[in-house]
């Protein structure tokens, strides 16, 4: 147990010595990871931010449904859709628009006073204009089928298209960030396998050597896979860091350049989740460019040196 | 402790490095493998440490069957011996004490240790001063023994040299033969393939002498 604290306690050592010994070199590799890393994370944190704002910041009331009855649904048939409406569980709050007032207010907001005064009867229904409790497209789509149903109802519309359509577009955008982050993850562990690689050949005598005196193959590994790890950690560090100021310097524009009455419109920082999640994807992608670069290199140096 | 029995070793192209070879050495015996070049001195320590592996026959080493060892338990077998090789094999990178704590490091040992043995291992081939220098700083015969320095820190039982003295003058050759001398007094098993006539006249060991892949009777 102890030589094994040793060992990796060793191990981890000479992989900060190989850092410390090319700075500038290792800065840079770390540089490119992290801008490669900082793409998919930054696009998945303003996706994030898009999404909870157009969910709860864009309308307070969220999507609506307005409900119409039926043109000869009476009095009664009213209470009866109001009770319903009171007890149904998924329904937060609603309001009452009677025909009389739907014609008054068209009357006015839409400059069609005479054509409307020309009508013979009042073409416009009863309406509810409801609140759902929940607001994802799947619940309101359900009540909305349901209320349909009920008696007297002519017709249920869901205002929630273009929260659909939004919804739709975060996923496409959710699906582009997945799409970016295979891809940079295979340049992480590509950019890690080369400099694991380059290290081994550099150090081809040591290899040799070491093989020789009695060195397992987990003895040759074990600065490398740290080296692969410390590298992937430094990389989705400066990622984070990367998207966290790119955030920060977003909202301070937004804040300077927009009136608050426009927006109040903020990207949130990556909270820890996601952010712990980049750190560990991170490592361990890092750890696996290590380990395939090391088992395949000291492989090939060992039949080498014979 | 060393045992070959009809050891045969063919590299691929038809070259038959060693034929047929048997002998049997006791644990605190000193050997030379003798011959020219290209007998084979340097293909039977090559089995000894498993670096390479027999195509037939059988050698023992401390009781285990060195032809069928498994990979894994390679490093285990060469952490038995020390290895001094005519090429030196030290590491530039690093300082002389460095270099002979390398195998102490593979084995796991703490720092402490390490230390302590290291500079044993120096104060014993005469480069304690130089613990600090590069190998690059050394002599010739400062770093045969720097080299030998890193093969006896870890106290093996058995010591395999593949001409020590190779590259040396007659001074530095006599004092590196004086070190095998006194390992082998205090009971390491020793191994050196050579031809230099005076390091056998010196340390008078036991002979093996190759021909052409076997052994000359």
């Amino acid at each position: 147990m102890k030589a094994w604290l040793i060992q990796h306690r060793r191990g981890l050592r000479a992989a900060l010595a190989r850092f410390a010994a090319t700075p500038l070199g290792s800065l840079f590799n770390i540089l490119v990871i992290g801008f490669a890393l900082a793409l998919p994370f930054g696009f998945y944190s303003a996706l994030d931010s898009l999404q909870t704002f157009a969910l709860h910041g864009l309308d307070s009331s969220g999507p609506q449904l307005s409900v119409f009855m039926a043109l000869d649904a009476g009095r009664d048939d009213v209470t009866k859709i109001e009770q319903q409406l009171r007890q149904n569980q998924h329904v937060d709050k609603f309001h009452l628009v009677p025909r009389d007032q739907a014609l008054q207010e068209l009357k006015q907001s839409s400059g069609l006073a005479d054509v409307v005064d020309s009508l013979p009867q009042n073409p416009l229904p009863d309406a509810f204009v409801v609140s759902a409790t929940d607001r994802s497209p799947a619940v309101l789509e359900a009540l909305r089928d349901e209320i349909q149903a009920w008696p007297r109802v002519d017709h249920v519309q869901l205002d929630s298209a273009w929260a659909q359509r939004l919804d739709a577009l975060l996923r496409i955008g959710r699906t582009a960030a997945l799409l970016l982050a295979i891809l940079f993850a295979i340049v992480l562990v590509a950019v890690t396998f080369n400099t694991i690689r380059l290290q081994i050949l550099t150090q081809r005598d040591e290899v040799a050597v070491a093989k020789l005196i009695g060195a397992t193959d987990a003895f040759m590994r074990r600065p490398l896979l740290y080296f692969g790890m410390v590298l992937g950690l430094s990389s989705g560090a400066a990622a984070w860091l990367l998207v966290t100021g790119g955030i920060l310097l977003f909202n301070h524009e937004l804040g300077t350049t927009l009136p608050v009455a426009i927006t109040s419109f903020r990207l949130a920082c990556p909270s820890s989740g996601p952010s712990l999640s980049l750190f560990a994807l991170a490592t361990t992608l890092g750890w696996l460019g290590a380990w395939l670069a090391a088992n395949r290199n000291i492989a090939l140096l060992e039949a080498e040196s014979k | 402790m060393i045992s070959f029995s009809h050891v045969s070793k063919h590299y691929p192209g038809g070259r038959e490095a060693l034929k047929d070879v048997s002998f049997a050495l006791d644990a605190g015996e000193m050997a030379f493998v003798t011959g020219h070049s290209g007998a084979g001195k340097t293909t039977l320590l090559k089995l000894l440490a498993a670096i390479e592996r027999p195509t037939a026959g059988s050698i023992i080493v401390n009781g285990q069957n060195i032809g069928s060892l498994k990979l894994r338990a390679v490093p285990f077998l060469r952490r038995n011996f020390g290895l001094v090789f005519q090429d030196h094999k030290l590491l530039f990178d690093r300082t002389a004490f460095d270099n002979v704590a390398l195998p102490l490091e593979i084995a796991g040992y703490s720092g402490n240790d390490i230390a302590k043995r290291v500079r044993a291992a120096l104060d014993k081939v005469g480069l304690l001063p130089q613990e600090r220098a590069m190998p690059i700083a050394l002599s010739g015969g400062e770093q045969q023994r720097l080299c030998i320095a890193r093969a006896i820190v870890q106290r093996p039982a058995i010591l395999l040299a593949d001409e020590p003295t190779g590259n040396l003058d007659a001074d530095y050759a006599a004092s590196i033969g004086e070190l095998f001398r006194s390992f082998n007094q205090v009971g390491v098993t020793v191994v050196i393939a050579t031809h230099d006539q005076t390091l056998r006249a010196q340390l008078n060991p036991r002979v093996i002498a190759l021909k052409q892949g076997s052994i000359e009777s």
